[in-house]
C-alpha cells in the first residue's frame, strides 16, 4: 500500500496558520560554501556535552571525530571540514540565545579532504540490531526535528519497550520552516532508506511516514519511491496541516489514534517517532559513511531578499549563511533561530548553525500585539490547546507560584506550542510564563533531590562516626580487660613502657 | 434485663466508635515526636552547615520539634523555609536572624596549595571531600552543600566558595 491514506485519529484544538513557505520551497537546495572558520559547540544535543578529544593546533580531516560522547545521554561531534583546530573557547550559541557556550573552533584549509573510510562495512541488514545501534551512535546523529535527542539512545530506550509502529515525522507544521519539505522532495530515497534501516534496527514491521496535505510534491516523490521499491512495511499517511500536528505526541495521536499518557512517552503506547531528516541522516551514515556534519536549513523571513533552503556545514555561522542568501535588507530587525512559534530570538548573528538549526528567520519589526491586559477567562486558550490543558487556570497558578496546582493541572505536559498566546484577546504571554514556571519547578525538584542526597550522606557519615567510636571503645575495653587479667605485674609493665615512650 | 442490655450495647457501640476514631487519627495525624522531627527535617535545606547552632539539619529539626527552638535560625533555607516551618507548626513566621545567601555556592580547593592535612575532609558533614594524608584533596562539587565548614579548619587557606550558575 503506497497511496496516501486518510484514516486518522483526531487532534484537539490547534490552529490553521498561514504557512509562509512557498517563497523558500520555490528554490532548489543551495549548497553553502565551506567558510573559513567553523564553530562547533560541544553541546548540540540534549544531555551531557560531548568531550573534545583534539588539541589546539591539531589538523583534522572532514568527518573526523573531534568530540566523544560522554555519559549515558550524549552524541559525538565530527569535524565538518578539513583544517586546523585553533581554539576551544566560549562562543555565542543559539541554545543560550546568543550567550557564550563552549565551542571547538576549526580553521578550514579549503581542501575539504575527507577522512580515510573504514574498511567496507557489511550491509546493514546482515547486522544484529544492537551492532547497528552502536554504529548509529558513532555517527553523531541526533533528532533533527527540534528536540535534538541523541538518536541512538532514543532507539536503545525504545528497544526495551513493546513497539508496534515506527512513525517518520514529515509534518513540518510550523510556519516559515520548509527544510523537511525540500528534503523529502529532493532526497525521498534517503528518507525511505533510513526508514528501512530503522525498521531493521528496531525489529518492526510497520512504518508510517506522515506528511502534511499541503506538501503535494513531497507526497508525490515519496509515493514514487515507495512504488519503486514496493516495501509493504512502509505506508505513507497524509495528515491535515494544522499547527501543531507535527508535535511528537500529537502526531502519534493523529496517526494511530492512541493518546500518549501524561508524563509518558510515545514508546509507552508502542510508537517510536523519528523525524524524516533524522532518517535520511541515518541512511547517509550507514550507507555512505557520512556522519552528521551538514544539514538543510531554511533561511527565510521578510528581512532578507530571497528565501531559500540551503545545505550548510554544521558550524557555519548565521552571518555567513545570511550573506550567502544575499545579506540583510534594511528592514531586518530581529533574528530568530527556529520558527516563529517555538524558535529562540538571538542577540547576535555570530552564533553557529548546529545540528538542531532547522530555520533562520530574519524578521522586520513585528507590530506589537498591544499591552498585556488582565485575563477575562474567555477560555479561547483552552479551546486551542492541543494537549487539552486549561491555560487560563495554569496562568492563575503560575502567577501565584502554586507549584502543587500547576503540577496537578498538567503544566509539565505543556509542549510550549504557543497556540494560547496567539488567540489570547488580552495578549498575555502565556507560553513564556509557562516556560518560566516549568524552569522554576525543575529547579525546585533539583534542589529537593540535592537536599535528599545531602541528608542521606549526612546520616551515613554520622552512622560511620558512631560505628568507629564504638569499635575504638571495644578495643580499649579489650585491652583493659587483658591488662586486668594479667594482674599487677602486667599493669606495671605497661606503665613502664608508657613512661619510656614519653621520655623518648 | 432489657435496661442492662441496652446499657451494655450502648457502651460497646461508643467503645467501637472511639476505637475507630483513634485508629484513624493515629494513621492520619502527626502524633509522635519522631514523625514531627522528620517533617521538620524535610523542610530544612540539608546543607548541614550548623549555622543554626545545632550540629546539622536533623538535630535542629529535633530542637524545633521537641525543645521549641526558634524557626528563623536557618540562613541557607531563607524566608521560604521559615514560612513553611511556620505553616507546619502553626507558629508566627519571623524574619531570619541572618540574611539568606543568594544562589548556590560550592567550596573549591586550590589544589596547588593543598598540603593534604585532612582537616577539611574530617570537617565535611556530607563526605564531599576526598583525599588521603599528605596527598592532594579535592571536593566532589555535585555533593557539596556550600556549608563553609571546611574553610575555617584549613591551615593554608586554600579553600574558597564559588557561585554555581
Amino acid at each position: 500500500m503506497t497511496a496516501a491514506t486518510y484514516d486518522l485519529g483526531t487532534l484537539h484544538g490547534g490552529l490553521r496558520l498561514s504557512a509562509h513557505k512557498s517563497a523558500a520551497t520555490a528554490n532548489p537546495i543551495y549548497e553553502v560554501p565551506v567558510p573559513g572558520q567553523l564553530i562547533l559547540p560541544i553541546a548540540q544535543h540534549v544531555g551531557d556535552p560531548a568531550q573534545p578529544i583534539v588539541g589546539i593546533g591539531e589538523r583534522v580531516l572532514k568527518g573526523q571525530l573531534i568530540a566523544e560522547s560522554e555519559g549515558s545521554l550524549s552524541a559525538p561531534i565530527h569535524a565538518s571540514s578539513s583544517g586546523k583546530i585553533v581554539a576551544i573557547e566560549r562562543w555565542p550559541i543559539s541554545r543560550r540565545n546568543g550567550d557564550p557556550g563552549p565551542c571547538i573552533v576549526l580553521e578550514t584549509d579549503g581542501e575539504d579532504r575527507p577522512i580515510e573510510r573504514w574498511e567496507e562495512a557489511p550491509p546493514y541488514d546482515t547486522l544484529a540490531p544492537d551492532v547497528l545501534l552502536q554504529m548509529i551512535l558513532q555517527g553523531g546523529i541526533v533528532g533533527l526535528g527540534g528536540a535534538v535527542f541523541p538518536t541512538a539512545q532514543k532507539l536503545m530506550q525504545a528497544n526495551t519497550c513493546e513497539l508496534e509502529y515506527l512513525i517518520l515525522n514529515g509534518v513540518e507544521c510550523e510556519p516559515y520552516i520548509s527544510c523537511d519539505d525540500v528534503l523529502m522532495r529532493e532526497h525521498a530515497a534517503e528518507v525511505v532508506g533510513g526508514a528501512q534501516i530503522l525498521l531493521h534496527a528496531l525489529g518492526l514491521d510497520i512504518c508510517y511516514i506522515a506528511v502534511e496535505s499541503d506538501k503535494p510534491e513531497a507526497l508525490h516523490k515519496l509515493t514514487d519511491v515507495l512504488n519503486e521499491i514496493s516495501d509493504e512495511r512502509i505506508v505513507l499517511k497524509q495528515v491535515p496541516s494544522i499547527y501543531p500536528s507535527g508535535g511528537e505526541d500529537q502526531l502519534v495521536q493523529l496517526v494511530t489514534n492512541r493518546e500518549v499518557p501524561s508524563g509518558g512517552l510515545p514508546t509507552d503506547i508502542g510508537c517510536l517517532v523519528q523525524n524524516v531528516a533524522t532518517a535520511a541522516a541515518i541512511y547517509d551514515w550507514i550507507e555512505k559513511h557520512e556522519p552528521l556534519i551538514s544539514r538543510i536549513t531554511t533561511i527565510t523571513g521578510d528581512g532578507i531578499p530571497m528565501a531559500m533552503n540551503v545545505r550548510a556545514r554544521v558550524g557555519t555561522t548565521v552571518a555567513d549563511v545570511v550573506n550567502f542568501a544575499g545579506g540583510y535588507t534594511e528592514s531586518a530587525k530581529q533574528l530568530i533561530i527556529g520558527g516563529p512559534m517555538t524558535g529562540r530570538s538571538v542577540t547576535t548573528d555570530r552564533v553557529p548553525l548546529v545540528k538542531a538549526t532547522n530555520c533562520v528567520l530574519v524578521m522586520s519589526e513585528t507590530p506589537s500585539p498591544g499591552p498585556e491586559m488582565p485575563c477575562i477567562r474567555c477560555g479561547d486558550c483552552a479551546a486551542v490547546c492541543p494537549v487539552q490543558l486549561l491555560p487560563q487556570q495554569l496562568f492563575w497558578y503560575a502567577c501565584a507560584d502554586d507549584e502543587k496546582n500547576m503540577r496537578s493541572y498538567g503544566l509539565t505536559d505543556c509542549i510550549e506550542c504557543g497556540c494560547c498566546d496567539l488567540v489570547c484577546p488580552s495578549h498575555i504571554p502565556l507560553t513564556a510564563d509557562f516556560r518560566k514556571a516549568k524552569g522554576r519547578i525543575r529547579e525546585q525538584a533539583d534542589e529537593k533531590a540535592r537536599a535528599e542526597r545531602a541528608r542521606r550522606r549526612f546520616e551515613a557519615r554520622n552512622e560511620r562516626l558512631e560505628r568507629d567510636e564504638q569499635e575504638r571503645k571495644e578495643e580499649l575495653d579489650q585491652q583493659k580487660a587483658a591488662a586486668k587479667k594479667g594482674g599487677a605485674a602486667a599493669i606495671a609493665e605497661i606503665l613502664k613502657r608508657k613512661k619510656k615512650q614519653d621520655e623518648d | 434485663m432489657t435496661a442492662i442490655s441496652i446499657a451494655v450495647l450502648t457502651l460497646a457501640a461508643i467503645a467501637l466508635i472511639a476505637g475507630l476514631a483513634l485508629s484513624f487519627a493515629s494513621g492520619r495525624l502527626p502524633a509522635s515526636d519522631d514523625n514531627l522531627v522528620d517533617q521538620v527535617n524535610e523542610l530544612l535545606p540539608q546543607t548541614q552547615c550548623a549555622q543554626c547552632g545545632y550540629p546539622g539539619c536533623r538535630p535542629y529539626a529535633k530542637a524545633i520539634a521537641t525543645e521549641g527552638a526558634a524557626i528563623n535560625l536557618c540562613p541557607p533555607g531563607g524566608d521560604d523555609t521559615v514560612s513553611r516551618l511556620a505553616e507546619l507548626l502553626g507558629r508566627e513566621p519571623m524574619p531570619l536572624v541572618e540574611a539568606a545567601p543568594v544562589g548556590r555556592s560550592v567550596a573549591v580547593i586550590d589544589e596547588a596549595l593543598c598540603i593534604g592535612c585532612t582537616h577539611c575532609r574530617n570537617a565535611c558533614p556530607v563526605d564531599a571531600i576526598v583525599g588521603a594524608h599528605q596527598l592532594m584533596h579535592t571536593i566532589i562539587s555535585s555533593e557539596c552543600t556550600g556549608c563553609e565548614l571546611c574553610i575555617a579548619p584549613c591551615p593554608v587557606d586554600c579553600i574558597s566558595l564559588r557561585r554555581v550558575a
